[in-house]
C-alpha cells in the first residue's frame, strides 16, 4: 500500500522515468532490427560469413551489460553520459537474436518452397520480399520478442550513466537501502516486460501459418 | 507444325567433390523437341536425369552443353526469371505457397507480371472453373486447408496463368492416392486436347505416361535411351523399355 502512496505522490516523476524507459527499449529495439534484419537475410547469401558475424555477436552478448555501459563511456561519438550511449548498448545486446533468428528463420524455410518460386520466374528480390521474409516472419519476430524483453531489463541498468529510466529508482533505492524504492522502478519494469512480450507474440502468432 | 520446344544435346555436368575428373555428368546428349498440342512423356527409373532435364529447361539449372530453344527464342540469351514467366512449372506437393491464399497462389506469376487487379481475378476464376474447383468456394482457402487432389489442380491452374506456350510436370500426381490420381489423369486428359500447349510430363509411371503421353521419352542414366509414340514404345526391344513393359504388365 506504501507503494501505490508512494506513485501517487511521485505521478509526474513515476510516468516521466517510464516513458524515458519505453523510449529507450523502442529506439533501441528499432535500430537493432534495421540492422539486425538485413545482416542476417546477407548471411543466408553468404554463409561463409555466417561463422563470423554470429561469433561477434555471440562475444557482446557475453560482455556484462555494467561493464558494457562502462566501456562505452569514454568512446568518442558513441559514448558519454546519457540515453546515447544506454542505446548503444541497448543495440548490441538487441543484435544477436534478431540476426541468428532472420538468419534461422530464413534457412529453416523448405528449399523445394523456395525452389517452387524460382521456377515460377521470381527475381532474388521477390523471392525473399514475397516468400522467405513471410514464411520466416514469425521465427524473426520470436528473435524481435526476445530482443525487446531483455532489452526492458538491461535498460534498467542504463540509469547507472545517467541515461534515466526505471532504473533511476533501484539505483536510488540500492544506495540509500530502501526496498520500497526498488520495488518503485523494479515492478514497472517487470510489468513492462510482461506486457512487451504478450502484445509481440500476439503479433508473432498472427504470422503462423499452417 | 513448329516446335515450341527444342532441345538439342543438352547435358549437365555435376562439378564438386567425390565426382571425379572432370565431374560427373547427369544428363548427356539429350535431344527432342515438342510440338503445339502435343505432351512428351519422359519416363524412366529414380535418378535417371528426368526432373534434371525439366529443371535444365527452365534454367534452374545451367546447362553444361547443348542448346535449348522456346517458341523460337535461344534460351540462353533470355534472362533466367524471364524464361520462367513464359513457362508453366507444376511439381509434386510442395509447390504452392503456404501462406498464400489459393487465389494469391494462381495469381502469382500475373502479379509478378504487374497485372491489373481485376484482370487478375477474373483470370484466377476462369483458371479455378477449368481445372475443377468452384471459385466462390476455394479462392480464399489455403493450401493446408486442400486436400492433396485439390492442391494439384491448383498447381496446374497456377502454371496455366499467363497462358504459357509449354508446360513443365514434374510427377505433378505423384504423391496421390490412386483413386484421386485415375480422376485428375482423366481431367488432365481432357485439358490437354483443349488447351493445345507443348508439355513435358515427367513420371515414372508407365500407364500415366501411356494415358496422357503423345510421345515417350524413355531416360537411362542421364540418356534419352528411346524416343517415340506409345505403339513404337511398345514395340521396341530395348531392355530398358522391356524392363519397363514387364513391371506395369
Amino acid at each position: 500500500m506504501s507503494l501505490v502512496r508512494f506513485y501517487l505522490s511521485n505521478s509526474r516523476e513515476v510516468l516521466g522515468l517510464l516513458g524515458q524507459h519505453v523510449l529507450l527499449v523502442l529506439v533501441s529495439t528499432a535500430i537493432a532490427v534495421a540492422i539486425g534484419v538485413p545482416v542476417g537475410i546477407l548471411l543466408t547469401r553468404r554463409p561463409s560469413w555466417r561463422r563470423p558475424v554470429l561469433g561477434l555477436a555471440n562475444v557482446f552478448q557475453t560482455i556484462p551489460s555494467l561493464a558494457l555501459f562502462g566501456f562505452l563511456i569514454p568512446l568518442p561519438f558513441l559514448g558519454g553520459i546519457g540515453a546515447r550511449t544506454a542505446i548503444v548498448a541497448l543495440v548490441v545486446y538487441a543484435l544477436l537474436p534478431i540476426v541468428r533468428n532472420t538468419y534461422t528463420g530464413i534457412v529453416g524455410i523448405d528449399p523445394a518452397i523456395r525452389e517452387a518460386g524460382r521456377g515460377m520466374g521470381m527475381t532474388d528480390g521477390e523471392l525473399l520480399r514475397l516468400v522467405e521474409l513471410p514464411l520466416a516472419a514469425a521465427v524473426i519476430l520470436a528473435g524481435i520478442r526476445v530482443a525487446t524483453v531483455v532489452g526492458v531489463g538491461t535498460a534498467t541498468i542504463a540509469a547507472a550513466i545517467g541515461a534515466g529510466g526505471l532504473g533511476v529508482y533501484i539505483f536510488r533505492g540500492v544506495a540509500v537501502v530502501d526496498d520500497r524504492l526498488i520495488l518503485a522502478g523494479a515492478l514497472p519494469a517487470a510489468l513492462l516486460a510482461l506486457a512487451a512480450d504478450g502484445l509481440l507474440g500476439l503479433v508473432e502468432r498472427r504470422f503462423a501459418w499452417r | 507444325m513448329t516446335a515450341v520446344l527444342d532441345v538439342r544435346g543438352l547435358g549437365y555436368v555435376l562439378q564438386g567433390r567425390g565426382t571425379g575428373e572432370g565431374g560427373r555428368a547427369l544428363v548427356e546428349d539429350v535431344s527432342f523437341s515438342v510440338a503445339a498440342g502435343e505432351t512428351l512423356v519422359l519416363l524412366g527409373r529414380s535418378g535417371s536425369g528426368k526432373t534434371t532435364t525439366l529443371k535444365l529447361i527452365n534454367r534452374l539449372l545451367e546447362p553444361s552443353d547443348g542448346e535449348i530453344s522456346i517458341a523460337g527464342r535461344q534460351a540462353r540469351s533470355v534472362e533466367p526469371y524471364r524464361l520462367r514467366r513464359g513457362i508453366g512449372y507444376v511439381i509434386q506437393d510442395v509447390g504452392l505457397l503456404p501462406h498464400m491464399t489459393v487465389e494469391q497462389n494462381v495469381g502469382l506469376v500475373p502479379r509478378l507480371e504487374c497485372w491489373a487487379t481485376d484482370r487478375i481475378r477474373a483470370r484466377v476464376r476462369e483458371l479455378l472453373a477449368l481445372v475443377g474447383l468452384a471459385p466462390d468456394q476455394f479462392a480464399e482457402r489455403r493450401p493446408h486447408e486442400l486436400s492433396g487432389g485439390q492442391r494439384q489442380r491448383v498447381g496446374v491452374a497456377r502454371a496455366l496463368a499467363v497462358d504459357p506456350p509449354l508446360l513443365l510436370l514434374d510427377e505433378p500426381f505423384g504423391a496421390l492416392d490412386p483413386i484421386t490420381r485415375a480422376e485428375l489423369q482423366r481431367e488432365f486428359k481432357g485439358l490437354e486436347g483443349r488447351l493445345g500447349k507443348a508439355m513435358v510430363f515427367v513420371t515414372h509411371d508407365v500407364r500415366e505416361g501411356f494415358l496422357l503421353g503423345t510421345r515417350i521419352g524413355l531416360m537411362q542414366a542421364g540418356r534419352l535411351v528411346f524416343l517415340g509414340t506409345v505403339e513404337e514404345f511398345r514395340r521396341s526391344t530395348h531392355p530398358e523399355v522391356r524392363a519397363f513393359l514387364e513391371a506395369a504388365a
